[in-house]
């Protein structure tokens, strides 16, 4: 969408976004790597696993969404479904 | 003194009253000022241990019982009327005004509750005054939305009443304290607890109704009716097993519908019931760390829910749109109510110094502790999938993403202030939780900052932040469409009125059959008689209902003025 009023906003540059995701990758990989450093209580077996909060954070937020995704196919109606038959 | 006896919901009523006669500033002034000398009373004036009664006709209504835990919860009341009252107060709608401030006692009235039968008077009080609300958006929509919403309401309080009066009757009772699942009045009870809860398969009042209420109407609803039914929970069922299967499944099913709902205030609908299934949880759990969590959590979640319905609702207000297909890119024009939002995503998905994560973690704490190891892992799950859904998707597809094009005006300055009280309250609790720790019921040490809870949840939530870039850039992430998705709602929206109208159909097929069968029956019995000797009389050659009526009637006439003359 062009923008209407042609003033250029901070989202706008491409750099800032790649700005903005290489300090977030930059985060992502300091937090894994304190995982070796730092200890952690652990109460239950799988927390044993190195890293386990951010494995199970990513793979459960992908599966999260395929799921949903593949959900679509049979909840997804159109907007008026419900309008048609009241 | 007298005043500390005061039912906090009396002044709430008195306002209301007061608001249908007053305009502009002075109701404005009446709203705010309700809220705040109520709360003020209440916090300064008014002890755990009262137990005020009144006499109606021979039967003794508990109205003011004060403990730890109402207290908690009429504190969190009046703060919540507060900011919903700043953010609403652009409005010119008497309804609204008049609704808003009884609904809000209303809900004073049912956590200060000494006993069933008064519990019973505010819950419906909650339905008839909530509704209001919905019907302000005065669309088609929104009143069929709000018939439906008042069925479930009023079927709960009808429950709650057959369940207290078999309660009275096994027990001799009706004081409003453990009630536990035993016997039939203990399942009745419960399941009125359970629809004003939202639980599963008997949610759908929730995601239908507060997305069509009015911008400012939905902030009032998320602060009251769900958090009083997770009130009565604590109080009637703390412990009670099954809650916590109950919960944990609540906090898992509703993320799927988050992810791919295109309204977005239907997303924070969803993700209501996703945040009250931990406070179920908690109560199931039933130890003193965990009520302490589900009644902590309730606070924080009136505070970071209404901040992002108010987020929503600035949103809705200046853009009249609500579809995260329609919307994005509005950080241009809306930077501080965008920021105000992140604010209350940070706070949902509990990130350590923002109010979510002093709460949550003590469910979470107390969930392992009793040895719920799976359930753990779910709600673990749905800590993940909270953050994708309400901490990502509502700030990116309201505030960023494509730009929509669409350049409107900042919230007006009241929604401003409203929406910055909340998001400083966040704030606060989650760096200094030790004061909302202080309020709480039960006595518990726990503190949530340490180096293995911070450093989990942050690793937690960030790469669950990385799996939506991930799949952004990959080009698997749902796009926002316009669609709704089915849900158990469709069994009483579309299943049960088609079995009616076929069963009314089919009822009307064979009506006419047999109408036919009995006409030709007839028609023919009219010919066989014709055949007879008493055919031959002037009545019996055709049979026309009329002219019995006709006949009848002169029959009656005459009868009548003999009657008369004689």
């Amino acid at each position: 969408m062009p923008d209407p009023d042609q003033k250029q906003y901070l989202f706008d540059k491409p750099r800032n976004v790649a700005r903005l995701l290489g300090g977030f990758y930059v985060v992502c990989v300091l937090l894994f790597v304190l995982d070796f450093i730092l200890h952690r209580h652990v109460y239950l077996t799988w927390e044993n696993l190195p890293g386990f909060y951010a494995l199970f954070g990513f793979v459960a937020c992908v599966a999260l969404v395929l799921i949903a995704k593949e959900m679509r196919k049979v909840v997804m109606r159109k907007e008026d479904y419900y309008d048609v038959d009241e | 003194m007298w005043m500390s006896e005061l039912p906090p919901f009396i002044p709430f009523f008195i306002a209301a009253l007061l608001a249908l006669f007053t305009r502009g500033w002075v109701r404005g002034l009446i709203v705010l000022a309700t809220p705040v000398l109520g709360g003020l009373h209440l916090w300064l004036d008014v002890e755990p241990g009262i137990n005020q009664t009144v006499s109606i006709l021979e039967y003794e209504l508990s109205v003011m019982r004060t403990d730890r835990l109402s207290l908690l919860f009429g504190y969190l009341f009046h703060i919540a009327a507060f900011i919903a009252a700043v953010f609403a107060l652009h409005v010119r709608d008497t309804t609204q005004y008049v609704s808003a401030l009884l609904y809000a006692g209303s809900a004073l009235g049912a956590v200060f509750a000494g006993d069933l039968i008064t519990l019973f008077i505010f819950w419906e009080l909650l339905a008839l005054t909530s509704v209001f609300l919905v019907w302000a958006r005065r669309s088609e929509r929104a009143i069929r939305s709000g018939i439906r919403y008042l069925i479930f309401q009023v079927g709960s309080g009808v429950l709650l009443l057959a369940g207290a009066l078999v309660h009275y009757q096994q027990t001799g009772s009706l004081a409003f304290d453990f009630i536990g699942l035993e016997g039939l009045s203990g399942w009745l009870i419960f399941i009125a607890f359970g629809i004003k809860c939202a639980f599963p398969l008997l949610h759908n009042w929730l995601t239908d109704a507060y997305p069509e209420a009015t911008p400012t109407g939905t902030v009032y609803l998320s602060a009251f009716t769900t958090k009083v039914a997770v009130y009565a929970l604590a109080r009637g069922f703390p412990g009670t097993e099954l809650l916590v299967y109950i919960g944990a499944i609540m906090t898992c099913f509703p993320i799927f519908y988050a992810v791919i709902e295109n309204d977005l205030r239907r997303v924070l609908a969803y993700s209501m019931i996703n945040q009250i299934g931990f406070m179920v949880c908690g109560v199931g759990i039933g130890t003193a760390l965990a009520l302490n969590g589900a009644v902590s959590h309730a606070f924080n979640d009136v505070l970071f829910k209404g901040l992002l319905f108010m987020t929503m609702g600035a949103v809705l207000y200046r853009t009249g749109n609500m579809n995260g297909s329609d919307l994005g890119g509005l950080y241009k024009t809306m930077p501080k109510t965008a920021m105000l939002c992140i604010v209350g995503a940070s706070s949902i998905s509990a990130f350590p110094l923002f109010s979510g994560f002093v709460s949550k973690s003590m469910v979470m704490t107390a969930m392992i502790e009793e040895g719920y190891d799976y359930l753990w892992l779910m709600l673990l799950f749905a800590s993940a999938g909270v953050f994708h859904h309400a901490g990502i998707k509502i700030p990116y597809f309201a505030f960023f993403a494509h730009d929509s094009g669409i350049r409107t005006k900042e919230a007006p300055l009241n929604m401003l202030i409203a929406m910055s009280i909340a998001a400083v309250l966040c704030v606060f609790i989650g760096s200094q939780p030790q004061y909302l720790y202080s309020l709480l019921p039960w006595e518990v040490d726990y503190w949530p900052y340490d180096t293995t809870h911070v450093l989990a949840q942050l690793q937690l939530l960030f790469f669950s932040a990385l799996a939506f870039v991930w799949l952004n850039k990959q080009g698997l992430y749902p796009p926002e469409l316009h669609s709704i998705n089915i849900d158990a709602e469709w069994f009483y929206r579309t299943l049960l009125p088609a079995g009616a109208r076929r069963i009314a159909d089919s009822v009307q097929v064979t009506g006419r059959d047999l109408t036919d069968a009995a006409i030709r029956s007839f028609k023919q019995g009219g010919k066989s008689l014709s055949d007879t000797r008493l055919g031959r009389f002037h009545l019996a050659i055709n049979w026309p209902t009329g002219s019995m009526v006709l006949w009848i009637t002169i029959i009656l006439g005459f009868f009548l003025l003999a009657d008369v003359v004689l």
